[in-house]
């Protein structure tokens, strides 16, 4: 493992990111958009809801959450397409780099990007709604933590995609998300969800993630068995990630993909 | 004798068809090898393989004496490659490029080996230019950069020439020519100019269909075929023969 490589391929979208400001511009519009918008609805529901009585930052808290998920995996993704937009695939994949210096640089990478995006949102949700996510406390790290992992599991799945089928996966790249999101029980506790769901909704950790994060706002009580049941599950769904990537390596090296990606 | 270059036996099958069939040729030190044949006979797969960007189904490729299945990682880097199919990221300048290339094959001082490389391709005038910028002559010779950025005993060049402009083209040839001189590197040259396989090429390859139908020296096989040039060579083999 050489750190030099890792740091290498950070720089080549470091460089990218640092060099255009709408690029910048845009990894923080998005989720400012998407809090400003929940924060408003979060209002409306604290004041006519009895579930949200009192709980005002429930439905921001959860918003802010899943944005960090939702932009972990993206830029997980994204730093793969950029490769693939800019025809220089190739040349990263005959540099000597190892599959596992690959997989740590676009991890580290994908998370300064998605923080690029987030701190800025966090930050203005306390002048504009009175509301802080850090009232989570300590498990507040857990819980970015967990979202995080699944965030870059999620990023692994697509560009094992990618790797194996080229850009024709680009699209589940941008919908892996929205197809998750209804299970996740995000804004919504599991029981809300038919017998069969509940029981696929499960198997994911957003729903433990989730349930927590309103546990502690709504009810003031940390329950370590979410953590721990959403940490195992990352767990697992880390490990098949990773070996999927490798595994789809090892396919685009016998299917030819690796010189054809572009196409 | 150990060559740099031993390409035993190498094929490769997709599902319904024979891109490279049991080819076979080595590459000495010092030694610039021309690989001729029409699109789609195989080239691209054949220098695929000896990257390690594509599995063999049969075969061997020896870098050093070593198998480029078993040590893909250690023998890349002694290797690099250049293609017109191939670009740097456009949005990065020509100096941020070369850092990252620079630091994914762990070469030290790469700002001193920009130096290096800047003043030997006269790119130093527009290290800072976005890539994407530049003119097809200068990616060109960035690319060329970039393929020396690691100091590689094993270059391969895939149309290094491709839509330059003479002078342009003709500074790279020249180039190419005297790096293979100095830097002992062992090269193979993938071209349809006939007159640059000539000019640079001790040996020539002449591959059909996936198989390697002919080789020699280019005065050799243009005396065999008792034509005027290597062009001819090449359009005679093509339309006439798929057999050694």
């Amino acid at each position: 493992m050489s750190f030099n490589r890792i740091y290498g391929l950070f720089l080549r979208h470091f460089f990218l990111i640092k060099s255009s400001l709408p690029r910048i511009l845009d990894l923080i519009y998005w989720p400012t958009i998407q809090i400003i918008l929940w924060g408003f609805i979060s209002l409306f529901f604290s004041t006519y809801s009895n579930y949200y009585n009192n709980t005002l930052g429930v439905i921001l808290t959860c918003a802010i959450l899943y944005d960090f998920l939702f932009r972990s995996s993206i830029s997980f993704n994204m730093l793969f397409l950029e490769e693939i937009w800019s025809r220089n695939f190739t040349n990263l994949f005959i540099a000597p780099m190892r599959i596992s210096e690959i997989i740590i640089s676009l991890v580290v990478t994908a998370l300064i990007r998605t923080l690029i995006g987030l701190v800025p949102a966090i930050l203005i949700t306390s002048p504009l709604f009175g509301i802080s996510i850090l009232n989570l406390g300590i498990p507040l790290l857990f819980l970015f933590l967990s979202l995080y992992i699944f965030g870059i599991t999620l990023g692994l799945f697509v560009s094992s995609g990618l790797l194996r089928y080229g850009p024709a996966f680009e699209n589940i790249a941008w919908s892996s998300l929205f197809l998750l999101a209804p299970l996740g029980c995000i804004y919504y506790p599991i029981e809300i969800l038919p017998d069969m769901l509940q029981t696929m909704a499960k198997a994911l950790p957003l729903v433990y993630i989730f349930e927590e994060a309103r546990s502690i706002l709504i009810n003031q009580y940390v329950d370590y068995s979410n953590i721990k049941n959403a940490f195992i599950l990352n767990i697992f769904y880390l490990f098949i990630g990773i070996v999927l990537f490798y595994y789809s390596f090892r396919q685009a090296r016998k299917k030819g993909s690796l010189i054809n990606i572009g196409e | 004798m150990q060559y740099p270059i031993d390409v035993k036996n190498l094929s490769k099958n997709y599902s319904n068809k024979a891109a490279v069939k049991n080819i076979n040729f080595k590459i000495n030190k010092n030694e610039i090898l021309g690989l001729l044949g029409p699109n789609g006979c195989g080239k691209t797969t054949t220098i695929a393989m000896m990257l390690g960007l594509l599995k063999p189904t049969n075969g061997i490729v020896l870098i050093d004496g070593e198998d480029i299945e078993k040590n893909r990682i250690k023998l890349l880097h002694k290797m690099n490659f250049i293609s017109p199919y191939i670009e740097l990221p456009k949005k990065l300048t020509v100096k941020e490029n070369l850092i990252v290339y620079g630091k994914l094959y762990g070469v030290k001082k790469v700002l001193l080996r920009i130096d290096h490389l800047s003043e030997k391709l006269r790119l130093t005038e527009f290290l800072n230019k976005k890539t994407g910028e530049l003119s097809s002559g200068q990616k060109n010779r960035v690319s060329l950069a970039k393929a020396l950025i690691n100091d590689p005993k094993i270059l391969f060049l895939d149309e290094p020439t491709a839509s330059l402009d003479p002078e342009t083209g003709d500074f790279v040839r020249t180039f190419i020519e005297k790096l293979s001189k100095e830097r002992e590197m062992s090269i193979l040259l993938a071209s349809h100019n006939m007159d640059e396989v000539k000019r640079l090429c001790k040996n020539v390859l002449m591959m059909k269909d996936g198989l390697l139908i002919d080789r020699g020296t280019p005065n050799e096989l243009i005396k065999k075929h008792g034509k005027i040039n290597l062009e001819e060579v090449f359009l005679k083999l093509n339309r006439t023969s798929n057999e050694f």
